[in-house]
């Protein structure tokens, strides 16, 4: 025991600074699955509210899904609740062989490897196929998970401005003398809502001999015409050398990821990457689950056009409210606000009006930069988005922002 | 030197700039002031590397010898006279 009150000090001394900058978090708690419509307590102790979800990565409204749950419960019956075993010793069924299989079908690619949750994929991928004679350049803005696993790899590290073809050509230029050389994006930018412009890395990818990673996490069973992710949308499906996404989103959204590419850098995951090697196995009521979600999603593209139809919608309402929008054609949708302060306030009336829509500001997105980030689900019908296009209204007329320039929003409120 | 401080400078305002309005100057700390990650670094040394055809070893490629460009300047003459 040395827990004494010098170590209890620095960690109350450090959890005070993070909570006077504003920055620290608290869970709200849920009382119901995971749907269009939830029920909330927040802050702790307060009566339980029901408010429209605009904040889950449910993008096609499968969580709670009956069909995905009747499967669960058919994988728990058949395969039990758990495995108690990495992968490599005990912990391998038929069901994880043939997920593996469905995952690289659906993706289009060779083969498949599942992973603990795509944080690990992402941590464990580099490290187990590159070394000190190779390089990453990755965008500026890829998903925290990727800079972790960048980190965790021998090779040398470098960065292109995010979406900017040129400066990734000087890169790619730059390195040409480097062993192997990938290129490392996400799909869909998650606080953003922007799509990488994977035809134009291919080009440049083939040009200069080096590999393409694309983490799809937020593309993943709904991007694409038939939703098999971003590079189905940019045509170039099969040209992805390293695939990586989560089942813990559009999937489903229990847990667990995948890399998924070619077989040989599959293979080297399982010979070398640390968190396949060194976790425990997905449940199989969770791998029953993500079976039965890829065989709706291929046999039927209702869900993803669902979704894009409000998708749709939901960008129209609020443009045509007069609010001012990050550019895209995906479900991710922020409301920018650019002041941090009137971002926190803004999320706070949307709750009391019924809608739970979190604030984005410094530092997970640039200063300056501050937001509200709706997600739009095929589990929303038409009147839980109207209802919330009514509250977004309600509370840009009360904060006078609607119809207001980036400029106006900024002079009115600073950044 | 001048010269080789304005060339760094210009490669620093094109490399990790995203807003073309920011000013920096000469003594603008780059990795303390968070303009250069630890990251985006390397590209920073190998484009020393390769202009000024020097070889900068790690130890003295250092987050407190790359913080400004004055000093980032210093040791590229010091590694050409050298040369
Ligand atoms: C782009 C991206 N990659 C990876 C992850 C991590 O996925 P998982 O929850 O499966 O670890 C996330 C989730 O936040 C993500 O947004």
């Amino acid at each position: 025991m040395a827990y004494s009150n010098k170590v209890r000090g620095i960690y109350q001394d450090t959890l005070n600074s993070i909570e006077e900058a504003g920055l620290f978090k608290t869970e709200r708690i849920i009382f119901s699955s995971q749907a269009a419509s939830i029920e909330v307590e927040f802050p702790v102790g307060a009566p339980k509210k029901k408010v429209i979800n605009m904040c889950a990565n449910n993008y096609l409204g499968l969580s709670s899904h009956p069909d995905v749950i009747a499967a669960a419960h058919k994988g728990l019956d058949t395969h039990g609740y758990g495995m108690s075993s990495v992968r490599f010793i005990c912990g391998t069924q038929d069901i994880h062989k043939e997920l593996e299989k469905k995952v690289t079908e659906f993706l289009g690619t060779e083969d498949t490897i599942l992973f603990p949750s795509c944080m690990d994929a992402n941590a464990g991928v580099f490290e187990a196929i590159l070394t000190d004679e190779d390089v990453m350049i990755s965008d500026r803005l890829v998903h925290a998970s990727i800079i972790d696993g960048i980190r965790l790899a021998p090779a040398m590290r470098d960065t292109f401005k995010h979406q900017n073809m040129e400066h990734l050509e000087q890169k790619l230029k730059m390195h040409a003398d480097k062993r192997l050389k990938v290129v490392i994006t996400d799909g869909v930018f998650s606080m953003d809502g922007d799509t990488a412009k994977l035809d134009e890395m291919v080009v440049l990818c083939e040009k200069y001999d080096a590999m393409l990673f694309l983490d799809d996490s937020h593309a993943s069973g709904f991007i694409g015409k038939t939703g098999r992710g971003t590079h189905e949308k940019c045509g170039v499906m099969g040209k992805i050398d390293i695939i990586t996404t989560t089942f813990g989103k559009a999937l489903g959204g229990a847990s667990g990821g995948c890399v998924s590419g070619r077989k040989e850098i599959v293979e080297m995951c399982r010979q070398k990457a640390r968190p396949y090697l060194f976790s425990n196995t997905i449940a199989p009521v969770v791998v029953s689950g993500v079976l039965n979600v890829l065989d709706t999603l291929s046999k039927s593209t209702e869900r993803r056009d669902k979704l894009e139809k409000n998708s749709n919608y939901w960008r129209k309402g609020l443009l045509d409210a007069g609010f001012v929008l990050q550019p895209g054609d995906t479900p991710i949708i922020p409301v920018m606000l650019f002041n941090a302060k009137l971002a926190q306030n803004f999320s706070r009336d949307l709750y009391e009006e019924g809608i739970y829509a979190i604030g984005f500001f410094f530092p997970v997105v640039p200063n300056g930069a501050a937001r509200i980030r709706t997600q739009i689900s095929a589990a929303h019908e038409i009147h839980h988005l109207d209802k919330a296009l009514k509250a977004f209204i309600k509370i840009g007329k009360k904060h006078n922002i609607l119809g207001k320039t980036k400029k106006e929003i900024v002079d009115m409120y600073g950044l | 030197m001048n010269n080789i401080k304005d060339v760094i400078l210009q490669y620093v305002i094109d490399e990790y700039l995203e807003d073309p309005d920011e000013e920096i100057s000469f003594d603008t700390p780059l990795i303390s002031g968070g303009i250069v990650d630890s990251f985006s670094m390397v590209s920073l040394k190998r484009f020393l590397e390769t202009t000024y055809k020097i070889q900068l070893p790690d130890e003295r490629a250092t987050p407190e010898a790359f913080d400004d460009v004055n000093s980032i300047a210093e040791l590229v003459e010091e590694f050409i006279a050298s040369n």
